[in-house]
């Protein structure tokens, strides 16, 4: 796959831009787009977001490195990631995520051999009343136990 | 029942529409701002509300407003803190995925007693699906012509625009938040200059929070003695607290400032669960110092809990049970300040590492004897010794669980 954002998306990058008196503000939300449209952030999109805003590549890089969204490297079809932050943990986190090691058989971090799922923990994700919580992808799951574990992970195809 | 104000209608179908909005007596606060105010009455009427900031720091809205410079050849902008990141906090979220339509017109007579005409939601990165249906309601409100040129025939133009940020806690310490929205890494600038003087893009800018101007539509429908009264006379109006932890009903409660941390937990979130005993709460979102069970008899508002050394922050109100052992909130705290500093100030980059280091070393029992000391004088090694507040955010709960809780941590220490 050579990463080139498609016409369509570059138009929408364009309309992007002209919301900010400065280019490179748009940095975050372009960067949101080529993940979206490559799953990661490659090097190679890293540079073609910098020529399209005038800035060097490192600034670009020094963002991808910087916030826990963007990725460098590819993650997995499904990325589920738990919180461990205080009210989860207090309801049971932690359990969950070692359930969840031991249902996909990886590590944090980790993805399943077949790409499908990878694993991590977040910080809080806002959404303590439903503690403890995860989010795969950009769905929010809450009220969780193994049982509701399994029964979101089994109807992910 | 207490009056709602920034919940109130949450649970009528299809409420963030603008239709139903409109329905019920919505954007009826612009119309007034518009047509019966001029911007200095509005910023006399937040004023005197003492209508404080909701996303923490408590700093009086109308105050802030104020320092902006009438004159500038500048554009100002305002930026919409909606960054949510405090652990235990999750109120804006409901606001804005149920009330969009109230942020609105917040941001509206905001931007028009200040005279600005761009406005900037910058939403945390997780939240998508809300920051969808805040992009949908702005759609609405142009549709209407309640944003873009020329709002209600008055001459007035205002655009705003949801921005997304990527996954970093510190872009909602309101100078690394400017910095983020410019495509950089949220790393906070040194104070002075005021973002109202100097903010984004080097332009005089205001930051608030979601809820802080979600206040204002009802301020200037019911004006400030009403806002006062609501609430209490130097902290005006409702708070959402968010309550969750060990509770039977946790969830998002809008009382008036002032209101009883006891009845907050006791009366309104249902108690403990499973009936255990109350062990501890953090009142204000996880920066705010830890209070024992025999310290909730306090009212919630930020002047109150100042003088109890602890904070009202976010109002979020995490609640801890007898069974829970107080090293594990340490654990939790530790580690996510140490996650979560953002590698600028070396006393927090490196104080929140190692007291995290230490931390772990105590979860195993494997505690050396002065480890609680090396905790204390860490902490206090960062405390007031940083640009932002996140150097005070780990160091205030981290000492104050060190010593409230000294005796059962010294039972972590190794033989």
């Amino acid at each position: 796959m050579s990463p080139k954002f498609s016409d369509q998306t570059k138009k929408r990058i364009k309309e992007i831009i002209y919301r900010y008196p400065q280019k490179e503000a748009s940095l975050l939300p372009i960067l949101h787009i080529a993940q979206q449209e490559f799953g990661f952030i490659p090097v190679e999109a890293e540079r073609s977001v910098a020529e399209m805003l005038g800035i060097k590549p490192v600034q670009v890089r020094e963002a991808v490195t910087f916030y826990t969204m963007l990725h460098s490297q590819p993650v997995g079809k499904y990325h589920i990631q738990v919180c461990s932050n205080l009210s989860c943990s207090l309801l049971g986190a932690e359990k969950l995520i070692d359930y969840l090691k031991e249902k996909l058989k990886i590590e944090l971090g980790q993805t399943t051999p077949d790409g499908k799922f990878t694993l991590s923990t977040v910080e809080c994700l806002g959404a303590c009343e439903e503690a403890p919580c995860m989010q795969i992808n950009f769905d929010y799951y809450g009220d969780l136990n193994k049982k509701k574990i399994d029964s979101i992970l089994n109807g992910l195809k | 029942m207490e009056e709602k104000v920034l919940t109130k209608n949450f649970e009528l179908k299809n409420y963030y529409k603008i239709d139903v909005y409109l329905k019920e007596k919505g954007y009826e606060a612009v119309r007034k701002a518009f047509e019966k105010m001029k911007p200095e009455q509005i910023l006399e009427e937040v004023k005197k509300a003492n209508l404080r900031g909701r996303g923490g720091a408590g700093f009086p809205a109308g105050v802030k407003w104020g320092f902006v410079p009438q004159e500038v050849p500048k554009p100002k902008y305002l930026c919409v803190n909606a960054d949510e990141g405090e652990p235990g906090t999750f109120k804006d979220r409901y606001i804005m995925s149920h009330n969009p339509h109230l942020l609105i017109e917040g941001i509206i007579i905001t931007s028009f007693c200040v005279g600005i005409h761009k406005a900037f939601i910058y939403i945390r990165g997780e939240y998508e699906a809300v920051a969808q249906r805040l992009e949908q309601a702005i759609f609405e409100a142009y549709e209407k012509g309640f944003l873009g040129k020329n709002i209600l025939n008055t001459g007035f133009d205002l655009d705003v625009f949801v921005h997304r940020g990527a996954g970093s806690y510190i872009c909602g310490e309101e100078t690394a938040l400017l910095e983020s929205l410019e495509g950089k890494r949220g790393h906070p600038r040194l104070k002075p200059p005021f973002p109202a003087s100097i903010g984004l893009f080097q332009c005089p800018t205001v930051i608030n929070n979601v809820e802080t101007l979600s206040n204002i539509p009802v301020i200037i429908l019911k004006g400030a003695k009403w806002f006062c009264k609501k609430g209490l006379p130097k902290d005006g109006g409702t708070r959402v607290f968010g309550v969750s932890g060990m509770v039977k009903k946790p969830g998002i409660y809008e009382l008036p400032v002032g209101t009883s941390l006891r009845d907050i937990i006791f009366k309104h979130a249902g108690g403990m669960k499973a009936g255990k005993k109350l062990k501890a709460v953090i009142p204000g979102g996880m920066s705010a110092p830890i209070l024992r069970a025999d310290e909730i008899d306090i009212k919630m508002d930020f002047d109150t809990l100042v003088n109890a050394n602890s904070m009202l922050g976010s109002a979020a109100i995490i609640v801890i049970d007898e069974d829970t052992p107080i090293i594990d909130v340490l654990k939790a705290v530790a580690k996510f300040y140490s996650h979560e500093s953002c590698g600028q100030c070396t006393p927090c980059r490196i104080g929140t590492s190692w007291i995290n280091k230490i931390v772990k070393r105590l979860v195993e029992r494997k505690g050396e004897k002065a480890d609680i000391d090396s905790i204390q004088r860490l902490a206090n090694n960062i405390l007031g010794k940083t640009l932002c507040p996140l150097g005070d955010a780990a160091a205030m709960p981290i000492s104050s669980i060190t010593e409230k809780f000294r005796g059962e941590l010294e039972s972590y220490i190794a033989g």
